[in-house]
């Protein structure tokens, strides 16, 4: 689950983590008022909504008056903002942050994140701030440092000295390196994160640290047991499909394409969209109905491949292996009965009783072509899909 | 031969009278699995489908000389039963359970290296030798006695793919889901250092799928020390960066965990890729005839 800059924050302060004074407002006339009760002479505006590229996007306004602050805000709130990773249809901005502006010297990275194949929680540092940490990856790996943190041991300071003469850095920065690692990497394990991220991480003129932005991702198994963070979801940022599909258990993902598809398993339903697209077609989306293939879980499957509107068919692909397929054919015989069903649907039923299942939707009389094999059923949705 | 279980295994449900535990104990047990044990706390003394059921893992080890265990019990309560199993002289503990925080099996791994004791899963569909035992959660009826070791992240397309190797007569060894988590007890080189010493399989079937690397270092090892045929899978071809796509690790992050810089990786060590999911068992067929 990922949460807002502005919440992100909050936690840094909580963990002495050194970040710019601020508060998040829903209104110009808020970000004014916080502004003013800032001081100073100069304010960063900045849109909160889940998705990185926000400056480039025009989600971020540096300013000097809180006048101007009024401005900013009002012209942030309310804009739909596109960046490269909130994807063509962008994102309504509804909050932004006013924050004292910082006088910066340098700009570094500074994460935390689990390391799959190292098997640790690991550190990456990097001197080259404010960029594309993978792009810094490629093209200057010199300019990172990559540790995996021992989970008896955590933060030592031999880590921070590490860094700090490994990349060249002011050696006064030593110990607030060692207490900010140190502070990132306790709220990492206390509060059950995949990430916690401060890019870019300044030095700024007093030559102190300050984390300019923040980003947290917090694992989602573990939200059961960190309620405060469970209360921080903004379900505003969430795709409004993918919502009710959590709440019917289901796994379900838009896409851009026009065949829709309803599998049971993650890695059949994703081998599906596979073979559609290697057959020529566009899968609209990715639906894992569970192992069992229950009736209720297919009628609220096909109800959320049918509000998208690009679909124009549908692949049914279901392997029945403690389930029986008749069992199956029945639930989805009674969800498209029901549902009136009327772009082409493509079933595909095997395992148990595939034999059965395909008498009984012969004889229901319902409109759908009944395939033997993934490829057949591939072939043929692409098809009939137009 | 096989690997990690046969029809001598002495197999522990742990859950075993939650709804799933029962379940999948009579499915095993009609299988042929010896399962020789139960536990659930605070429920010891009863008995499951004429499978006694023991308070602690230590107990049950101790009556019924169990060295494998099948958890079912829930994500929260499942670190603490992969450890008491580990410590209690189990040597291979298959974890079921979906949901486990990562964190909490880095800690388990962390406290169990070094140590004789293989853990499979979490978040995977189990291990099955067939016609001799299965400690697992998929149909049994599909697998046949044959020469394909099969290693995969995912549930039932590895049925898909089992299915396709059985329709064709070919059969398999051994079946093992390896989870859909980030962080799994047995990985691909884990199984396939097994695959490589068991005399009985001719050919691995490995099916991968977006998020992280292990399929790029299955690669790395195969190149180095595995001379039998593999033929791969690689699902999510078509998903999209930064959303988890059902399994809590299959997830694009960057460049390297997609799937076509997967594919190209394995074809770049002379691993046979397969595009069409359809198309697993025909090229293992193609592959074995021609040997």
């Amino acid at each position: 689950m990922k949460i807002h800059e502005y919440q992100a924050k909050i936690l840094f302060r909580d963990y002495q983590i050194p970040v710019p004074d601020g508060q998040m407002a829903k209104t110009p006339e808020d970000a004014k008022r916080i502004a003013e009760s800032l001081g100073g002479n100069s304010f960063v505006v900045k849109a909160q909504i889940h998705a990185g590229g926000r400056g480039k996007a025009g989600g971020v306004k540096v300013v000097s008056k809180s006048d101007e602050v009024y401005d900013a805000a009002n012209k942030i709130i309310g804009m739909r903002l596109v960046s490269k990773q909130t994807g063509p249809e962008g994102r309504l901005v509804k909050k932004v942050l006013v924050e004292r502006g910082a006088a910066i010297r340098s700009e570094m990275y500074c994460a935390f994140l689990i390391d799959r194949s190292r098997e640790r929680v690991s550190l990456v540092f990097s001197t080259a701030g404010g960029m594309d940490i993978e792009e810094v990856a490629e093209k200057q790996p010199e300019k990172i440092v990559k540790v995996a943190i021992d989970p008896v041991t955590g933060i030592q300071p031999f880590i921070s000295r590490n860094i700090v003469f490994s990349l060249g850095l002011d050696s006064n920065l030593t110990s607030p390196l060692y207490n900010l690692l140190n502070n990132m990497y306790r709220l990492f394990v206390e509060k059950d994160l995949s990430l916690v991220e401060i890019n870019p991480l300044v030095i700024t003129e007093n030559g102190e640290l300050l984390a300019v932005d923040a980003k947290i991702n917090v694992e989602d198994n573990a939200l059961f047991r960190q309620k405060e963070l469970s209360e921080m979801r903004d379900a505003d940022e969430e795709d409004q499909r993918e919502r009710i599909a959590h709440q019917f258990n289901l796994n379900y993902i838009s896409l851009n394409g026009n065949i829709g598809c309803l599998v049971n398993g993650a890695g059949l339903a994703m081998a599906t969209m596979d073979i559609i697209k290697y057959y020529g077609g566009e899968p609209a989306n990715f639906l894992d109905v569970g192992g069992g293939a229950n009736k209720q879980a297919i009628t609220e499957g096909f109800k959320l491949i049918l509000s998208d509107p690009k679909v124009k068919g549908i692949l049914v692909n279901i392997f029945g292996g403690i389930v029986r397929c008749d069992v199956v054919a029945q639930s989805v015989i009674g969800a498209v009965s029901e549902m009136g069903i009327t772009v082409p649907l493509v079933v595909r039923l095997e395992g148990t009783n595939s034999e059965q299942a395909r008498e009984l939707i012969k004889s229901s009389g319902i409109r759908l072509t009944y395939a033997k094999t993934m490829a057949e059923a591939a072939e043929t949705i692409v098809k009939l899909a137009i | 031969m096989s690997i990690l279980i046969n029809r001598n295994s002495r197999v522990i449900v742990q859950g075993i009278t939650g709804e799933n535990g029962k379940f999948h104990t009579t499915q095993m047990l009609s299988y042929g699995t010896k399962v020789v044990g139960g536990v659930t706390p605070g429920k010891g003394g009863q008995s499951v489908e004429g499978v006694p059921v023991f308070n602690t893992v230590l107990d049950a080890v101790r009556k019924t000389d169990a060295d494998t265990s099948i958890i079912f019990v829930p994500a929260r309560f499942a670190p603490d039963a992969i450890l008491e199993s580990a410590e209690s002289g189990i040597r291979l503990i298959v974890v079921i359970t979906e949901g486990i925080v990562p964190s909490d099996m880095l800690k388990v791994k962390y406290s169990l290296r070094g140590k004789d004791v293989r853990i499979v899963g979490p978040n995977c569909p189990g291990v099955i030798t067939a016609e001799e035992c299965k400690v697992g959660i998929m149909p049994g009826y599909i697998h046949k006695k044959g020469s394909v070791g099969v290693i995969s992240r995912s549930g039932t397309l590895t049925y898909e793919a089992v299915y396709q190797l059985t329709n064709l007569g070919i059969g398999e060894t051994t079946c093992i889901g390896i989870g859909g988590d980030p962080i799994v007890g047995s990985s691909f080189v884990d199984l396939l250092e097994l695959f490589k010493d068991d005399r009985e399989t001719e050919c691995v079937v490995m099916i991968g799928e977006i998020g992280g690397n292990a399929e790029e270092e299955a690669a790395d090892y195969i190149a180095r020390h595995f001379k039998k045929p593999v033929v791969s899978f690689i699902a999510g071809a078509t998903a999209p960066p930064e959303k988890r796509m059902g399994h809590a690790g299959a997830i694009i992050s960057g460049k390297k965990s997609t799937a076509q810089s997967k594919m190209e990786y394995l074809r770049s060590k002379g691993i046979r890729v397969v595009e069409n999911p359809s198309m697993i068992g025909d090229t293992v067929w193609e592959i074995l005839r021609k040997r």
